[in-house]
């Protein structure tokens, strides 16, 4: 190998890895890509081109995690449920073209502020029960009619959703309830006035349901 | 973009795509790289914008299986296309040189900016096959799928492309 031929193969692989380096415009490309990305979001939401959106929902029981449909609020998940897992169901189950959207959100937290507050006994926002089946909807709809304050025993429900002797599967409905809070499952009991279960823990049942007025916290 | 069928075809779950939020986040680097290569980076934000506004109209028909990163930057492919289509025959994009870092020395700049040059002047397929390749890290078979050809043909490209940037800058 001459001197020439050596110098050529030494700038030959200079090329390829300065093609491996790419041009210089791209050595912040991480923090450019999520910009633009954050951009991209924004745009999706304003133009309403997504099927769902999702973000964070402040509360007193920590950070809630929200999805909206264009019918109405479709998921509200409690602070420790993965928000991932809550993203991959909602992908399978009603649509994969979900993007954050924390503005989307916004009413939502509004309300149960007002909620917690104890200045709003019922909730206006629209819901998407897309995430619920036909019994549980039956279940879901008779207990969001229960009004605040009240409640009403696993059996009643399961009765007045036409399942007499449901009571079980009812409550099984009830510890599936995808919108908690919003759609009140807190108010359906045991029949001798014990808790029954929740699916975000008891403490939390107790809370909503002295915050309601429909126990009176022990003295 | 199928799942493999195979004897047991009829027993794989069709699963939905991945929530497209992960999708942007898993992908948004190798597609911003990928333009910044292929159309520079002034018209890298707008084909980076239309790439993934495609991908979300076409989303939901995926499923389970597909190769979502060769797909996305077959649509990253196609965008930067028409870039260059637009801009026509002699426009060259120049290297802007106030995005650069401050340590890089002028001649460096100047050379970097020239290699580039050349990259987006070469012909669709083998321009991204090279960006692909030594930019994204692509082996030859997801490069012949994201520019939609056979292996062999992403290879050739390949060679060609290179061959082609040899001459010119060496």
């Amino acid at each position: 190998m001459n001197a020439d031929s050596v110098k050529r193969t030494g700038r030959e692989q200079g090329i390829e890895q300065a093609l491996k380096r790419g041009p210089q415009e791209s050595q912040h490309a991480s923090r450019a890509a999520r910009d633009a990305a954050g951009r991209l979001t924004a745009r999706i939401s304003a133009d309403d081109l997504a099927e769902i959106g999702y973000g964070p929902v402040d509360s007193p029981f920590g950070t809630l995690h929200g999805a909206v449909t264009r019918r109405g609020l479709v998921r509200l998940a409690f602070p420790e449920e993965d928000p991932d897992t809550m993203l991959d169901l909602l992908a399978l189950r009603v649509s994969p073209r979900i993007v954050e959207a924390p503005r989307l959100l916004e009413p939502i937290e509004r309300e149960l502020e007002e909620y917690f507050a104890r200045r709003r006994r019922r909730f206006d926002l629209t819901l998407d029960w897309a995430l619920i089946g036909a019994f549980g909807r039956r279940v879901l709809k008779r207990t969001a009619a229960i009004p605040y304050g009240g409640y009403l025993s696993y059996g009643e429900v399961a009765a007045e959703a036409g399942s007499p002797r449901g009571a079980r599967a009812a409550g099984n409905a009830l510890g599936s309830n995808p919108i908690p809070i919003v759609i009140p499952c807190h108010r359906v009991l045991r029949s001798q006035g014990a808790l029954g279960g929740y699916g975000g823990g008891l403490d939390r049942k107790r809370f909503l349901l002295e915050l309601e007025g429909a126990l009176t916290p022990p003295l | 973009m199928h799942i493999t069928s195979g004897p047991r075809r009829s027993t794989q779950v069709r699963a939905a795509a991945p929530p497209f939020q992960r999708f942007v986040d898993r992908h948004r680097e190798d597609v911003w790289r990928f333009l910044v290569a292929s159309v520079g980076p002034s018209d890298a934000e707008d084909c980076f914008q239309e790439t993934f506004i495609s991908a979300l109209k076409a989303y939901p028909r995926l499923h389970a299986g597909s190769n979502l990163k060769a797909w996305v930057l077959t649509i990253a492919h196609r965008k930067a296309i028409d870039v260059h289509r637009q801009r026509g025959r002699g426009a060259v994009c120049v290297a802007e040189v106030e995005t650069l870092d401050g340590h890089a020395t002028p001649s460096a700049a100047a050379h970097d900016g020239e290699l580039w040059e050349a990259v987006r002047e070469l012909p669709p397929r083998q321009r991204s096959a090279v960006v692909l390749r030594f930019v994204g890290d692509m082996a030859h078979r997801e490069i012949a799928t994201a520019i939609g050809c056979s292996e062999q043909a992403a290879r050739r490209s390949l060679h060609e492309g290179l061959a082609k940037l040899r001459k010119e800058l060496i």
